[in-house]
């Protein structure tokens, strides 16, 4: 395997431990991505995988274990320092898009890149408009996001995710709420991504049909990883 | 997309106008706010000088009076007290002690503006079968104008007092059946006998103040008087009217005299400026607050509306900082622009005031006092209430966890 881009050592992940609701979602994951792979996350619903991709994400932290990316590990980083990797280093799309209804197709595009620099410049829009054609989208990237259809959305949410050409991009169930045509398109986007950048993906999906088109299936079942 | 704006203003100004209508609501419950802020501070202000005004310019701020003339005990030489009774002395009217000392002296007093002798007492004013009794005011009209604006609230004739002449009240005037040019004799109880000429008409505003007030010069009333080279009372007026008591409690501990500032010569007037004062301010604070707590409620519920989209921001990468700024921007602005507005509705209600309220005699309620300040500190309190007010809904929006405002 190439450098792995992603290791998770031993990962649980415990919610209220000690009190009567104790819920233990994640016991001992081990799982290493490495760069270009794509990798299809499969299991039965509340079996932990979106409480796996948030750990990835850096969005939540695990009970116990360790997660490197590129090799650094991020157990004890400050909050700070996790936000600042987490812009940086990893694209999220979400199951619902998940747009900012406020701005346009363009802006929400724009506002990671924003995010970081502050402002607008020449080269954000460039890179955005870059971004959204990519997509398929340049006829709509000025209309607000709440005026586009689903796969639209979730389209402009993958040129989001890349904006920043973060390494790792994280898609919990990106086209489960999508019919099957704009399921297999923006599938087949994020499958010229990984091709053409190189980018790591791991991709939450009940899908059998897209998951057999990964590099690679991991089942979470019952807080457990197992291959294939 | 303006660019030169940060992330947290565009992204704050975006969330405002999104909630077009929360926001309109929220900036209209803050503009009558600063509105009712400014309309009273003006009106308040405007009636407060208006009333001050009428009270120190046709009085001193602080008078310097000679002592109370009081009687000695008997001294006991034997055994028997020759009386337990000290009876108060009538009060005879009496030249401060080394007056010109104690005026030199008062000059060089920093805080003093104008120091100004006078020689006072009554007198009889005649004219043909009428007699009036009267104040006599001898003055030095070069500084004593300048304590008691006479010239301002002169209505016929001048503020001249050369030795023949004397300016009088308008209601003496008609008691007297005298007007501009016309002579009167004026006899004082000492003996004294002048034949003056009125050349100026006042109206204080005040009927018994019309009746019994004249003017004459100082050396002419110190005649009439019977105090050659005397004064009874040295007038001041002094640069911070405020501090007048404190001044005169300060003279009168370093010098043989009796001085009475206007605030405790106007006592009850002070006070009511005090209660108004102290009224403006409870309703600008309370007002304030609840514009603070209107911002804070609107920001409450768009932390709750938007935590979606702050979770989103934050695993896009956005620090607890930024989204902190975003939401304290959203209350500024939304404070700046309400006091905007505010200004404006303030401004149109006190000219509206203004052009209809009127006094009994039909002059003006108020003077209209634009002060540009007013409008500036109002602004930039309102739009300061506006930040604080989104504290609380700005660190609950940093703080959100955002696996957490993801899954809504």
């Amino acid at each position: 395997m190439a450098d792995p881009v992603l290791v998770l050592e031993h990962i649980t992940k415990t919610y209220n431990p000690g009190e009567p609701s104790e819920a233990v979602v994640l016991k001992g994951i081990d799982l290493s991505i490495a760069r270009g792979e794509f990798v299809a996350i499969m299991g039965p619903s509340g079996s932990g995988k979106s409480t796996l991709l948030n750990i990835i994400g850096l969005l939540d932290r695990p009970t116990s274990g360790r997660l490197l990316i590129h090799g650094r590990d991020t157990s004890g980083l400050p909050d700070a320092e996790l936000t600042h990797l987490r812009g940086h280093r990893i694209g999220f799309v979400f199951q619902y898009h998940y747009l900012i209804s406020a701005f346009t197709a363009l802006e929400n595009v724009m506002m990671p890149l924003l995010v970081d620099h502050g402002f607008p410049t020449d080269a954000a829009e460039a890179r955005a408009r870059d971004l959204i054609t990519r997509v398929g989208l340049a006829a709509v990237a000025d209309h607000r996001a709440s005026n586009m259809s689903g796969g639209q959305q979730q389209r402009v949410a993958i040129a989001r995710a890349l904006a920043m050409n973060p390494d790792i991009l994280l898609a919990d169930e990106p086209t489960g709420n999508l019919d099957s045509e704009n399921a297999a398109s923006v599938f087949a986007l994020m499958r010229e991504v990984n091709k053409s950048s190189g980018m790591s993906i791991l991709l939450i999906t009940h899908n059998d049909a897209l998951a057999r088109q990964c590099d690679r299936i991991v089942r979470v079942i019952d807080g457990h990883l197992r291959d294939g | 997309m303006k660019r030169w704006l940060p992330f947290e203003w565009i992204a704050a100004i975006r969330f405002l106008l999104d909630g077009r209508l929360q926001s309109i609501f929220i900036i209209v419950g803050i503009a009558i706010g600063v509105g009712v802020i400014v309309f009273m501070s003006a009106m308040l202000t405007g009636l407060q000088s208006n009333f001050i005004k009428r009270v120190l310019t046709s009085s001193p701020h602080i008078q310097i009076l000679p002592p109370d003339q009081l009687a000695r005990a008997l001294r006991v030489t034997g055994p028997d007290l020759e009386d337990a009774t000290i009876q108060r002395p009538s009060q005879r009217l009496i030249s401060i002690d080394q007056w010109q000392g104690i005026k030199k002296q008062l000059e060089a007093m920093p805080e003093i503006a104008v120091v100004s002798p006078t020689a006072s007492g009554s007198a009889l004013a005649i004219r043909g079968d009428a007699s009036r009794a009267i104040t006599l005011n001898g003055v030095e009209a070069e500084t004593y104008f300048n304590v008691v604006r006479v010239p301002d609230y002169i209505v016929a004739g001048q503020a001249r007092l050369l030795s023949e002449d004397i300016v009088i009240g308008i209601e003496l005037a008609k008691d007297l059946g005298a007007n501009l040019g016309d002579k009167l004799n004026v006899t004082t109880s000492t003996g004294g006998s002048r034949t003056l000429t009125i050349v100026g008409l006042v109206d204080f505003g005040n009927k018994g103040a019309n009746q019994r007030t004249t003017f004459v010069s100082l050396r002419t009333a110190q005649s009439l008087l019977g105090m050659i080279g005397g004064v009874s009372t040295i007038d001041l007026s002094v640069h911070e009217i405020y501090q007048a008591e404190i001044l005169a409690q300060s003279i009168q501990s370093t010098h043989d005299v009796i001085a009475d500032s206007w605030i405790k010569t106007n006592a009850q007037f002070f006070t009511a400026i005090q209660a108004q004062n102290l009224t403006n301010a409870l309703i600008r604070a309370f007002v304030g607050l609840s514009v603070a707590f209107g911002i804070a409620a609107v920001l409450v519920v768009s932390v709750i509306q938007r935590s979606r989209d702050i979770g989103i921001l934050r695993a896009m990468g956005t620090s607890r900082g930024q989204i902190l700024r975003l939401f304290l921007i959203q209350g500024g602005v939304l404070g700046f622009i309400g006091s905007l507005f505010g200004c404006a509705v303030g401004f149109a209600a006190l000219i509206y005031w203004h052009a209809t309220a009127r006094q009994a005699d039909g002059s003006e309620l108020f003077p209209l006092i634009i002060d540009p300040a007013l409008f500036l500190w109002t602004a930039l309190l309102a739009s300061a209430t506006g930040l604080l007010a989104a504290t609380a809904p700005a660190v609950r929006a940093a703080k959100l966890d955002p696996v957490v405002a993801i899954r809504g």
